[in-house]
């Protein structure tokens, strides 16, 4: 008898994929920034799967829903789950960080699937409300989300945003924080503590709503559903665990900048069940 | 002039639903017309130009012409990163306005005298950057603003400014005007310093003193033919600008002559010497604190031509 995957266990294997992309990609280019593309994975994951709408063979489909990436060192999870949906070949993904490579250390927008080049913080939010914006005067029904970082929240830009999105209801707009709550320097409670960071967003008129960020279920549910009040842009808290799924990396500030030698990449994708 | 660029572009946006307004708590008394007539392309985001640009950059990136417009540096500086990353590297439709460079708030001080602004915004890829000198110009400026696919940096001037060019014009981005012939020297110029340099034209001409007199409304890109033929057949060349000598007009001049291998026969940039202006005075009277009033600029001429 046939098993039928279902599209939890879908998700959770795209985003083991993705981890294991990750880890070879950074490994092979010898490049940094793998713990923000962990802690990421389940998150992308469910977009790609179950929220998007795009498509790889037109990705620049005018009816196509936008997704910016804002932390834009993490941008090698974005070019993992955009080549497993086909946006371009997998073996693009081994070049990433390499001379003549296809695929540069920060998100570009050079790369078929995706919306916008980031890499400085701050700069994602304010043109997504742009997208945001230009949408809703056309009376177009794409949404537009957006993935922050705890490093994105320090910016004053980010802020900016976020209390001109509220003034304006725009809600065909969705951020996604990956609170995995390490920065370059530390933890976030100790470098710029951004708590209690939901009332600050509730009482800048946004919806907001707290999931674990590695339960691709609670993530489904929770992007399926905004957005989460009329007239009020929409806010997912994704609580996660910077380095998510490699045990010495976990919760580690090291790994911000870090990769992985020869023998931690075997251990990495041995702790993933990826062989 | 400000008032003359906000009524051209209203009435170029009642034709074109893709011109939006973004601006950043600045503009009394001269946006409100589009801000009446286009509510819904009108977006005020407070006092906030990082966003400003970055949300003109979300709607331009959607196939939209966004047009961010405050005075001074504060769309310029505040927020050049995202100029940079965001705008000119995704080359979309932002055009930043000023209104307002070099001295023109004259006692406002030194945080409202953008004195650096034309180095800045001709140093990134994709930008290109407009001065019109007088009204004929900055009409023809927007029109040709709007028409340009890509990023354009509009510096506006805040006054009534009175007419240089005597006859109709005919203006495309990239290509300078000739306001008149002559081959004693040239001045080239740009935005409306060129004011100035008309007076000193008409003074200099009393003693038969030929000057040819060219307004460079774009420094970026720069009219290289123009400023060959000027090396080459004048005097000598004296460039013009209300901005720090450092990389503005002057710089531009010299590096297009230098990358040519056209030496002119005598050379001289007037402009803001590399300080910060921390003098309290007029607009006129600052010009002039700096050699940048129409006597002064006489006098510098002649003192080149004699030497």
């Amino acid at each position: 008898m046939q098993v039928t995957e279902t599209w939890v266990e879908q998700c959770s294997r795209l985003a083991t994929t993705i981890r294991s992309h990750c880890l070879r990609m950074t490994h092979h280019g010898k490049s940094g920034h793998v713990g923000s593309m962990l802690s990421m994975a389940e998150i992308l994951a469910v977009l790609y799967e179950r929220i998007l709408r795009v498509d790889p063979a037109r990705p620049k489909w005018p009816e196509r829903d936008r997704l910016i990436l804002s932390k834009g060192h993490g941008g090698g999870a974005l070019y993992a789950v955009l080549a497993e949906h086909g946006f371009f070949p997998r073996e693009w993904l081994m070049t990433y960080y390499c001379d003549e490579g296809k695929l540069m250390g920060h998100i570009s927008h050079h790369v078929p699937g995706v919306e916008f080049s980031t890499g400085s913080l701050g700069h994602g939010l304010p043109v997504a409300v742009g997208m945001a914006i230009a949408a809703r005067y056309r009376s177009q029904k794409h949404k537009i989300y957006c993935i922050v970082s705890d490093g994105d929240i320090n910016e004053g830009s980010t802020w900016e945003a976020i209390f001109f999105a509220a003034q304006h209801h725009l809600d065909n707009l969705t951020v996604i924080l990956d609170y995995n709550k390490v920065q370059a320097l530390g933890f976030t409670k100790d470098v710029l503590d951004l708590e209690p960071l939901t009332e600050k967003l509730t009482s800048s008129h946004w919806s907001v709503r707290e999931v674990d960020g590695h339960k691709v279920l609670e993530l489904e549910k929770a992007l399926s559903s905004a957005p989460f009040e009329p007239g009020k842009p929409s806010w997912v808290t994704a609580h996660t665990i910077k380095g998510k799924g490699v045990s010495f990396m976990e919760n580690t500030v090291a790994c911000h900048y870090g990769s992985v030698n020869d023998e931690q990449l075997a251990q990495a994708l041995n702790e993933l069940g990826v062989h | 002039m400000r008032g003359v660029f906000n009524q051209a572009l209203l009435e170029i946006a009642k034709n074109d639903d893709r011109i939006f307004m973004v601006l950043a708590d600045i503009g009394y008394g001269e946006i409100e017309p589009f801000a009446e007539a286009f509510p819904d392309r009108f977006f005020n985001v407070g006092v906030a130009e990082q966003n400003m640009t970055g949300v003109a950059c979300g709607i331009a990136m959607e196939g939209n012409i966004a047009i961010t417009y405050s005075i001074a540096n504060f769309p310029t500086l505040r927020c050049l990163e995202q100029i940079r990353n965001d705008a000119c590297y995704h080359n979309v439709n932002v055009k930043i306005v000023i209104i307002g460079g070099g001295l023109s708030y004259g006692a406002l001080g030194m945080s409202h005298q953008a004195t650096e602004d034309i180095a800045i915004m001709r140093s990134l890829p994709n930008m290109v950057v407009v001065a019109p000198c007088d009204f004929a110009e900055a009409i023809a400026a927007t029109h040709a603003m709007i028409a340009h696919d890509g990023p354009l940096y509009y510096r506006c001037g805040y006054k009534k400014e009175p007419a240089i060019h005597k006859k109709a014009i005919d203006f495309k981005l990239g290509r300078a005007i000739q306001v008149r012939d002559g081959t004693d020297a040239a001045i080239i110029f740009t935005g409306t310093i060129g004011n100035q340099a008309a007076a000193v034209a008409e003074e200099l001409e009393k003693d038969g003193i030929h000057c040819r007199l060219i307004s460079m409304h774009t420094v970026k890109p720069l009219d290289k033919e123009c400023v060959i033929a000027a090396a080459k057949e004048t005097g000598g060349i004296i460039t013009l600008e209300e901005h720090n000598a450092s990389g503005g007009l002057g710089g531009a001049v010299a590096e297009a002559l230098l990358d040519a291998g056209v030496q002119p026969k005598k050379f001289l940039r007037l402009a803001i010497p590399d300080c910060y202006v921390s003098l309290v005075g007029s607009h006129e009277w600052l010009l002039d604190q700096y050699g940048l009033s129409a006597p002064k600029i006489e006098a510098s001429v002649r003192r080149l031509l004699a030497a």
